[in-house]
């Protein structure tokens, strides 16, 4: 479902020198369908810049990144955009959503964009929030507010409000109880067993050994220091 | 299948912009843009001032006349260089298949006219002309904006400048544009309105499956409101694409600056 193939980056900041810094390259990996592969490496050595090129946030400087039949590499804006709306699915850190929007909108937007009826899409966007243990009284609010916890909460219902058949996740579990933590691992399996192919990052190393089938080293795909 | 979703997955642009250039005399306007526009799609311009972004976007509704370029247009008849099309027939897409929302909602409406008039006038100029119909269809959008039903016969000027802005966007939405051109549609609003307006934007794009340009210098309203997006300096594109990788990794000197001097809340 999603194959890196050669793939480098560099970032050049022309602001600061024009100082050129190589982040990536050679990187080659492969996930199937039903597959959740975890990236591991200390931190600064790139699991979120791949997590992001694949995304199509990061521009890739060589190789390809192949989601399904579109590569990322080197798709048109509006290619990315299709693949964003039906195939492939973040849960990122952060929750960015226009304030004043209810909770369960925003949780139900990408049903909607999918064409999915409003009821439908709010039926299944309140059923998600239950779920995650998010309190009914707070559905009606905008999540700007909400605490860390309920706010990766609500990001995590929004990546799973539609079954895309590829998912990234990026520290699902962070910031979360026991009891929450429990809810979205048995999400996550819940994905990969209806055949999602899922590439995450998990520093929490129970949750890694649980759902992941395989791990890569993004460290074998980082360049020496900046030049 | 539903037609909005139709209409994204078609593989026309809605409009084809070549290299498109507006000259001040010795001056540059904007200088050789190039683009196309989806159906469904939401495309951002933003720059600093003066760096060419509203002499395109007049350019682009048929405010200026070009110096060089074409700007095509997929109308009903197929594909037509507006630049190129006689004013009548210009006008007449303005009234049908365009819609302009002015950064100053004063320049967008009739201030002298009922809110209701306003929005109805739109739909005559089209030739809707039963008064009752019209007149249900206006109060039909106002609640769309949320104006309430019995301001439908107050004139705007009793408006607060954020119910103004929905009353021009109502005016320019009533009557089923495909393409809507916008300048700052969120410029002079207090935060809180701003976002109101956002939601409301958005949903509309969603559910007409409008395509939409907007100009702005606000780069977190083009974060949650455009797809794409277009930074311009010096009349120039310096950069475009999805609009997220524009902004998480710009890739030109300027656009660099522009992301890191907005200032963190």
């Amino acid at each position: 479902m999603i194959t890196i193939t050669n793939l480098s980056k560099s970032f050049t900041l022309h602001n600061q020198g024009a100082a050129v810094i190589p982040v990536m390259a050679g990187a080659n990996l492969a996930v199937s369908a039903g597959e959740c592969l975890g990236l591991v490496g200390a931190s600064g050595s790139g699991k979120s810049t791949l997590m992001r090129m694949i995304w199509g946030n990061y521009l890739a400087a060589s190789g390809s990144i192949m989601v399904g039949d579109v590569d990322v590499a080197k798709a048109a804006p509006r290619e990315i955009i299709a693949l964003r709306r039906g195939t492939l699915g973040y849960v990122s850190q952060f929750l960015r959503v226009v304030p004043r929007v209810p909770t369960v909108d925003v949780v139900a937007e990408p049903l909607l964009t999918l064409g999915v009826g409003a009821d439908a899409a709010r039926g299944r966007a309140m059923a998600l929030l239950a779920q995650l243990n998010i309190p009914e009284r707070l559905w009606s609010l905008s999540p700007t507010t909400f605490s860390g916890g309920e706010q990766q909460r609500v990001n995590i219902a929004r990546g799973f409000v539609h079954p895309y058949p590829a998912l990234l996740l990026d520290e699902p579990t962070a910031s979360l109880d026991a009891v929450n933590r429990e809810v979205v691992l048995t999400l996550i399996e819940a994905a990969k067993a209806r055949g999602a192919a899922i590439i995450g990052i998990f520093h929490d190393e129970q949750a890694r050994a649980r759902l992941c089938d395989r791990l890569v080293d993004v460290t074998q795909f980082t360049p020496g220091m900046a030049q | 299948m539903d037609t909005r979703i139709w209409a994204k997955m078609t593989t026309q642009p809605l409009l084809s912009v070549r290299n498109l250039s507006k000259f001040y005399g010795g001056r540059i306007g904007c200088a050789d843009v190039n683009f196309d526009l989806f159906p469904g799609e939401v495309l951002g311009i933003v720059g600093e001032s003066g760096s060419g972004k509203s002499t395109l976007l007049s350019c682009l509704a048929g405010h200026l006349a070009p110096d060089r370029g074409e700007v095509i247009f997929a109308t009903t008849e197929g594909p037509r260089d507006t630049v190129q099309m006689g004013e009548a027939a210009r006008r007449r897409l303005a009234r049908t298949d365009w819609a302009y929302v002015h950064q100053n909602p004063r320049d967008g409406l009739r201030m002298g006219v009922s809110a209701g008039g306003n929005v109805g006038e739109r739909l005559m100029a089209v030739g809707a002309r039963h008064y009752g119909q019209i007149r249900d269809k206006a109060v039909d959008w106002l609640g769309r904006v949320e104006i309430a039903a019995d301001r439908v016969d107050d004139r705007p000027s009793a408006f607060s400048g954020g119910m103004q802005q929905r009353l021009q966007i109502a005016r320019n939405l009533v009557t089923g544009p495909r393409l809507v051109f916008m300048d700052e549609p969120t410029g002079g609003l207090d935060v809180s309105v701003q976002a109101r307006l956002l939601d409301l934007l958005r949903g509309l794009v969603r559910e007409m499956g409008l395509s939409a340009i907007i100009v702005t210098h606000d780069l977190a309203v083009v974060r949650l409101l455009a797809d794409r997006l277009m930074v311009m300096k010096g009349g120039y594109v310096v950069e475009q694409g999805l609009t997220d990788q524009v902004l998480d990794d710009p890739q030109h000197e300027y656009t660099q600056l522009l992301v890191s001097s907005v200032l963190q809340v």
